[in-house]
């Protein structure tokens, strides 16, 4: 009678144990496909012409994120009983049609400091507001806003990583595209890769979206650039094959979400203060349309007050600017993508600083009345 | 190495007997330049006492046809170096592809804002810091040392996988002290350097000329600006006269520190004061007086 007890007590157990065994052989099988998965497309070279499935390099981030949220899959069960449970993996559709990991990932951006671009007449203004973490950090350390070729650059918010690893993408992008066409990439070109590149991170679970909105501002050149690697002059006589009087280039700003969404944009911004920012960036003229489309140099000194600005909800903290720019071939980078120079970026501040008192002495005025 | 691009890196046909291509059987390794096609021909180089010229001229052969006119064969790199080129055009346009990502590569690395900032305060600077703005951008990129070595690993790498680069090159610029740097590199990756250098036919008939002037390093520590140049479109003229794959329009740079530093690049250069006048005088093979 005892053993009988014993050995239902036993059976109870071991259908107990079923359970927890099958998941825990699910779980095998999947972070092995997944191994499988991530080998498969390490191995892969490099896609070339269209990044269709531009998937290359996987980070091992990726990996391990997809191991430690794989034991959790006994949560999934209750995703059918009261529709909650869709946000617990990448890839999965909402019953409303939402992919809720993208939205997160958005969340992290909006905790990042604020970045903002604008697309002058003559050039592109990138800026971002660094908080200043310690007091050990080293001035002007640090640089955040990257180059991509000579006279692409990418500024995003978010988290730093993520940043670094879509500019070292865009990197190989841009050098992919010279290799086949032997001149530099066009911006809309990189930014239409990038997105491509983003969106890839938004269909699989076995990775996650980017934590970061990225900002690419370019000045594609207007002139008639040689071929890379061009000996000689061509035909002395006739066109030579290009088309003349047409005009080309020009200044490019984009805007590249976690979801893998781009747009072209007359000023973009992006983080904790983009609200400010864009009410601000709102304010000016900018556009093609319009006559007095502001200038380069006043571009600068705008990106300055508008970071000054959204950094007002957050005053308490230390923060620093970061400020590049690019011209076209005559302007003051020569095409290229530059730190903005230190004389110019102190007086943006100055005025910046100067701009955000004033507006202080206002109120305090119509206070006093 | 002679003048015919064609039998670099080959057994010398004099002295080994026709080249067996048998040896081979069928299991040919790849190798994409197996003989050139539209080549150069001499680079020149010569040290001074405050940096380097070179010098080619601007034309691509098709065998013995002269078919291209306009061909630059000596290419900048930064304000530190220029590479000229001598051997195949088109592994030299390759060559320009690959030294034009590496200084995009060159420039991830290091921030704009370094090369933007303003000088720091006269009383902090110590005295071996750079003082002008060229010097300091001079100082943030790869010297002309840099760029032969790595230059170098690339021919030998390709001519270790029997698919060699069939150029012969020459590196002139400074090196990371700011002296004058001048070193070869050929498709077999062969390296030496010299005071004076010349590949192809001007290692038979300039460098003659070259070492008259310049025998030592001594004696380039010694030589101007003005004469190097003056020194190379001499050796440029005799080239002209003497070799059939040779042409009157050339190249000439000059990287230099002091005053006028960095590259100075006249790439449409014309020959003048050849000497021809002596030919009316001469009749006939032996016998022949009119």
């Amino acid at each position: 009678m005892l053993s009988e007890i014993a050995e239902a007590g036993l059976a109870a157990a071991k259908l107990q144990l079923r359970e927890p065994q099958s998941e825990l052989k699910r779980c095998k099988r999947a972070s092995c496909t997944a191994y499988n998965f991530i080998d498969i497309i390490q191995l892969r070279p490099p896609t070339i012409a269209f990044p269709t499935l531009s998937f290359v390099s996987v980070t091992p981030v990726a990996a391990s994120h997809l191991l430690l949220s794989r034991p959790s899959t006994s949560h999934t069960r209750t995703r059918s009983s009261n529709g909650t449970g869709y946000d617990l993996s990448n890839s999965i559709f909402s019953p409303d049609g939402r992919n809720f990991q993208v939205e997160y990932a958005v969340k992290a951006v909006e905790n990042g400091g604020t970045s903002v671009g604008i697309r002058c007449k003559d050039g592109v203004v990138l800026a971002l507001e660094k908080l200043v973490t310690s007091k050990l950090l080293k001035k002007d350390a640090n640089k955040r806003i990257m180059t991509v070729d000579q006279n692409i650059g990418i500024v995003s918010s978010g988290l730093q990583p993520d940043g670094k690893h879509l500019v070292s993408r865009a990197r190989d992008e841009a050098s992919q595209w010279r290799s086949i066409y032997k001149a530099p990439i066009p911006t809309s070109s990189l930014a239409n890769r990038l997105g491509q590149y983003v969106q890839m991170h938004t269909v699989t679970n076995a990775v996650r979206p980017f934590g970061i909105s990225a900002i690419i501002g370019g000045f594609d050149s207007e002139l008639d650039l040689p071929v890379d690697g061009q000996v000689g002059s061509g035909p002395a006589s006739g066109s030579g094959g290009r088309t003349q009087g047409a005009k080309q280039g020009g200044p490019y700003l984009y805007m590249l979400e976690p979801s893998g969404l781009y747009w072209g944009y007359y000023g973009a911004a992006a983080g904790k203060g983009r609200q400010a920012a864009k009410a601000e960036l709102e304010k000016l003229k900018l556009g093609a349309g319009e006559d007095d489309w502001i200038s380069l140099e006043e571009g600068v000194k705008e990106a300055a007050r508008i970071i000054y600005v959204a950094h007002e909800d957050s005053k308490d903290k230390e923060f620093e600017l970061e400020m590049t720019w690019v011209s076209n071939a005559t302007g003051p980078t020569k095409g290229r993508h530059e730190h903005v120079p230190k004389d110019l970026l102190e007086e943006a501040e100055r005025l910046a600083q100067k701009a955000l008192d004033g507006d202080d002495d206002e109120e305090e005025e119509k206070m006093q009345e | 190495m002679n003048h015919f691009p064609q039998s670099w890196g080959r057994p010398r046909d004099d002295v080994y007997g026709a080249y067996d291509h048998s040896h081979f059987g069928h299991g040919q390794p790849i190798s994409h330049t197996q003989s050139p096609i539209v080549t150069g021909t001499s680079v020149l180089g010569i040290k001074y006492k405050d940096g380097v010229v070179l010098a080619a001229d601007n034309l691509a052969s098709y065998g013995s046809l002269a078919r291209f006119t306009d061909v630059k064969r000596l290419r900048k790199f930064n304000v530190n170096a220029v590479v000229g080129f001598g051997g195949d055009v088109s592994d030299m346009q390759y060559l320009d592809r690959l030294l034009q990502s590496l200084r995009i590569e060159q420039e991830y690395q290091q921030p704009s804002s370094t090369l933007t900032s303003p000088p720091p305060p006269a009383s902090e600077a110590p005295s071996a810091a750079p003082t002008t703005e060229a010097e300091r951008q001079a100082k943030s990129q790869l010297s002309a040392k840099n760029l032969h070595t790595y230059l170098s690993k690339v021919m030998y790498k390709r001519r270790s996988d029997f698919n060699p680069l069939w150029n012969a090159l020459l590196v002139g610029g400074l090196d990371d002290s700011g002296a004058p740097f001048l070193a070869a590199a050929d498709l077999l990756g062969t390296t030496f350097s010299a005071p004076t250098l010349a590949t192809g036919f001007g290692a038979h008939l300039a460098q003659p000329i070259l070492r008259r002037h310049v025998p030592d390093e001594a004696a380039s520590k010694e030589l101007t600006r003005d004469k190097a140049v003056e020194i190379i479109r001499e050796c440029m003229k005799v080239l002209f006269y003497r070799d059939a794959r040779s042409m009157d329009n050339y190249s000439i740079a000059v990287i230099g520190r002091g005053e006028k530093e960095g590259v100075t690049l006249m790439e449409n250069e014309k020959l003048e004061n050849q000497s021809w006048a002596f030919a009316e005088g001469i009749k006939g093979y032996g016998t022949q007086v009119v």
